[in-house]
């Protein structure tokens, strides 16, 4: 099933959980509020004014709104206040760090209380229990452009629908054989279950005008030139597909991987007791994807996890939430020590790593000369992720205006190409969150809406 | 073998439910001369329908009980779905109503119910209400009845607003002052204990009916009773709670809603120059002992709860007598009499008020949680007096324009943090001047 790990013995084969227990292992990790809870946390909101969880949040919601509205028993309502500003409120509830950013902000936070409403889960129990005869949005009348959308993930979603609100008919064209982008294939899977992506996509579909074209590459069997001429906007919503790679000999080695891959891989599984597990098992990053590998293969039945970053915990991309779940799991954190060589045994597969310690001297990472090595039978890198490989050598995507890496956009979305907009984790850095790419998508959604109005009228 | 039911096993340091003295504070009080060991009573309702409850009211340690009303033979009849509530958003019961009737039960078990418990528990008040047709032979019949029983008085129940006035009987005589000093009168004539006249809050001016009472000759008023209401109404099928069938009808409300509702009435009639020394047994959303001391305060000699009890149990007169005497004993209160009416004295008339006072508010920027309550609420609806800040960090800050402010509490009422905004008052240099002799009021008296 992965060819790097098929040395290595499966979870049910390894028979740290039994089947029950691997199963709810992967259950919703903070499971919904009841009614009679949610009634009492709502109860909780001050309503404040220009209230600073909307400030924190990238996606605009107005959570005081909605939160009044759950509190007065009107979950349609609410649902509708999330959704208009926020059309998958209801992965970005199960997903969005909210500790570091609506709850984080929140007024209840204050000495007296230090408690923050919990508008994650409130969000989401708006969105889990709405129920709506049909659509709750509608089109605009036909404006008779057709748009294409790159990527069906969270940034390409939220830009059709919008586009479609506003009157338009969306193209999308998928890489992959589902839609949904990371919420699918990215995301922890005790994080979003009951195939909650596959679902919000239906829902986000209902509005009409958008149709999705599966397994089409931009770079190989899909070609920026032609869209161009054949739609009247393009918006790039490209996911990071690409993982970065240490550079270390023994890369290929069987044991070694990416992250993401695996990850990929656990959502899709059908049967969780069918997938490789190392007993002993090295990742190395320090973000949420590595904290997400490292909790899951705790939680598939390894024993013996050890997530390795080559700076101090300050330092780590992954939230304090994040961290503490991962020590849940019984996570081993090593910090200030980099990768130095991969450790392989006679049949050239991975036994471990050595690492050379570091320190901070005056900001500049410097080895300290000592060595630590760990045993394991699979290391898994989380160290960031970069563009697949061909889609922007397209000849037409070749020439978009960079920014490092990623494609350089204006404010209103516009990449350095005419009728060419881009959002989401392909343009530069943001904070590759789930919720900013939605915000990108629906404001250059915005953007198109308008600059193709004005060249109606120039016409 | 012979076995000592478990609550009567008396340890060291058992409260006797009976004590007056409370926290080394006594309770007692003597109420237009019921004697009882302390001013809890639990008024005329479902709680004190029969000895079964009363005993455990007792047990529990409630200074005593006005016993549900009894009336002419044969008894009421009640519907089934009879209470409903005004909640809160968080489920909790800020009102209550009821549609139920006097006692469902006959004249005579509750006669003899009363004898016994009275013969088992003489040192608690008991006090009977009554509520027969407006004819002087039904009072002249139903008294000698109960003054047999040896309950200490009797309160006339002229107040309940629903069912019986249909009948010619409780608030259809407790809204008619003649009939209040008539029904009065007659109770003086055929019984020979204190009379309480207990007032239904259901008309224009509380007092008329507290004067009508005095002249009958009563020994003191109770107040308030349930106000008619309507708690609200089942969207699905259109009609309002409690539903009888797929009918409802108005009830009597109380329950803590309706506490400055009854409060006001109490210290109308407590500041009323024709009723100086009426005693008042206060009722009306007493739930702690905070509330009792509020209705002492304004004049109140007893006072009664019902809906808190209903809610709670008997339990929680034993929070309210410790919470109660705690706090006299803190303030050097040895008796209820004590701090009755003390707040009598500063409750006045709108144009007897000090027109030259002013308070303005303060920002505890400290304990702000910036939530921008104050500031939406004075831009929004009152006088424009708090500016919204930006400090270089980004934080808000929110300030009292102290020159716009006019010092009307707004702020501090939906302030969410107890003490942050506080309303200071300021020296202003100008001498007490109210409204009757301010120059601004046409009709102002010469001073």
């Amino acid at each position: 099933m992965i060819s790097q790990l098929n040395h290595l013995p499966s979870a049910k084969e390894v028979g740290t959980y039994d089947p029950q227990t691997l199963e709810s292992n992967f259950s919703d990790l903070h499971p919904p509020l009841t009614q009679r809870q949610a009634i009492i946390e709502s109860q909780r909101c001050l309503y404040c004014f220009d209230a600073p969880c909307v400030e924190a949040c990238p996606s605009d919601i107005d959570i005081p709104s909605f939160i009044r509205q759950i509190s007065e028993n009107n979950i349609n309502g609410a649902a509708e206040t999330i959704l208009e500003a926020n059309i998958l409120g209801g992965s970005c509830a199960r997903v969005c760090p909210t500790e570091i950013l609506c709850e984080r902000s929140c007024v209840r936070n204050h000495d007296a209380e230090c408690q923050p409403v919990l508008i994650g889960l409130l969000q989401r129990h708006a969105t889990d229990n709405m129920k709506f005869d049909s659509h709750p949005f509608k089109r605009a009348a036909s404006t008779g452009r057709h748009i294409a959308v790159v990527g069906a993930g969270p940034a390409g979603l939220s830009c059709a629908h919008r586009l479609a609100m506003l009157g338009h008919q969306v193209t999308m064209f998928e890489a992959e054989q589902k839609p949904g982008g990371l919420n699918e294939y990215g995301i922890a899977r005790y994080k979003m279950t009951d195939d909650f992506a596959r679902k919000e996509v239906e829902f986000l579909l209902e509005i009409g005008g958008i149709d999705i074209q599966y397994g089409q590459r931009l770079g190989d069997n899909l070609q920026l030139a032609t869209l161009r001429k054949q739609y009247d906007s393009v918006f790039l919503g490209l996911g990071l597909g690409a993982s970065r790679a240490l550079g270390l000999t023994g890369e290929q080695a069987p044991g070694l991987m990416p992250a993401v891959d695996y990850i990929k891989v656990l959502r899709q599984a059908d049967d969780l007791g069918s997938l490789a597990v190392a007993k002993r098992c090295i990742v190395i990053g320090a973000g949420n994807t590595a904290i997400d590998m490292a909790t899951q293969m705790a939680r598939l039945g390894a024993t013996d996890v050890t997530l390795v970053y080559r700076r101090g915990v300050e330092a780590m991309s992954a939230t304090d939430h994040e961290q503490e779940i991962a020590k849940a799991n019984g996570v081993r954190m090593v910090t200030w020590a980099q990768p130095d060589e991969i450790l392989l045994d006679a049949q050239g597969r991975v036994a471990g790593m050595r690492f050379a310690k570091t320190r901070d001297q005056e900001g500049r990472l410097t080895p300290t000369g000592e060595t630590l090595e760990i045993a394991a039978d699979a290391i898994f890198t989380a160290i960031g992720q970069g563009f697949e490989g061909d889609s922007l050598r397209d000849a037409s995507a070749a020439e978009l205006a960079r920014d490092g890496e990623r494609i350089h956009v204006d404010e209103m979305f516009q990449t350095s190409l005419p009728n060419v907009y881009a959002g989401g984790d392909c343009v530069k850095p943001g904070q590759d969150l789930t919720v900013q790419a939605v915000q990108h998508g629906k404001l250059a959604a915005h953007a198109i809406h308008q600059a193709l109005a004005a060249k109606q009228e120039a016409a | 073998m012979n076995t000592t039911p478990f609550n009567t096993l008396s340890f060291p340091g058992k409260k006797n439910s009976g004590d007056s003295v409370v926290n080394g504070v006594d309770l007692s009080v003597n109420f237009a001369g019921i004697k009882a060991p302390n001013p809890f009573w639990l008024a005329s309702a479902p709680p004190t329908d029969k000895a079964y409850n009363v005993v455990r009211a007792y047990e529990a340690g409630w200074g005593g009980v006005v016993w549900k009303t009894l009336g002419e033979e044969p008894p009421a009849v009640n519907v089934s779905s009879r209470y409903s509530a005004h909640y809160g958003k968080n489920r909790e019961v800020i009102g209550f109503n009821n549609i139920e009737l006097i006692t469902d039960r006959s004249l005579e078990i509750n006669l003899k119910e009363i004898t016994q418990v009275k013969k088992d528990w003489p040192d608690r008040a008991l006090i009977v209400s009554i509520m027969v047709p407006c004819n002087e032979e039904a009072w002249a019949y139903i008294l000698p009845l109960v003054e047999a029983t040896g309950a200490d008085g009797i309160e006339l129940n002229l107040g309940c607003p629903h069912g019986m006035p249909e009948r010619g009987m409780g608030a259809a005589v407790g809204q008619n002052p003649d009939l209040i000093e008539k029904v009065t009168y007659w109770c003086k004539k055929y019984y020979s204990k204190p009379v309480i006249v207990k007032l239904t809050p259901n008309i224009t001016d509380i007092r008329v009916g507290a004067q009508a009472a005095l002249r009958g000759g009563a020994d003191a008023v109770s107040l308030i009773n349930t106000i008619n209401s309507i708690t609200s109404i089942d969207l699905d099928n259109m009609v309002a709670k409690p539903t009888v069938g797929h009918q409802s009808t108005h009830g009597g409300y109380c329950g803590s809603a309706v506490k400055p509702i009854a409060m006001n009435m109490v210290a109308e009639i407590a500041r009323d120059p024709a009723t100086p020394t009426l005693p008042i047994s206060g009722i009306g959303g007493i739930s702690t002992w905070r509330d009792a001391a509020e209705f002492i305060a304004l004049g109140s000699g007893s006072v009664q709860v019902c809906t808190a009890a209903m809610l709670n149990g008997f339990r929680i007169v034993e929070e309210m007598k410790d919470g109660l005497s705690r706090w006299m004993a803190e303030k050097g209160y040895d008796s209820i009499e004590a701090f009755s009416r003390k707040a009598i004295p500063q409750t006045t008339d709108w144009k007897h008020l000090d027109i030259n006072f002013k308070t303005i508010a303060k920002i505890d920027q400290d304990l702000c949680i910036e939530c921008g309550r104050c500031y939406i609420a004075c831009e929004d609806t009152s006088h424009q007096s708090i500016a919204k800040l930006t400090e270089q960090n980004g934080a808000r800050r929110y300030e009292v324009i102290e020159e716009e402010c006019v010092g009307c509490n707004l702020c501090q009422i939906t302030c969410p943090v107890e003490n942050c905004i506080t309303m200071v008052p300021q020296e202003t240099g100008k001498p007490f001047l109210a409204w009757d002799n301010d120059p601004r009021n046409p009709f102002r008296v010469a001073s």
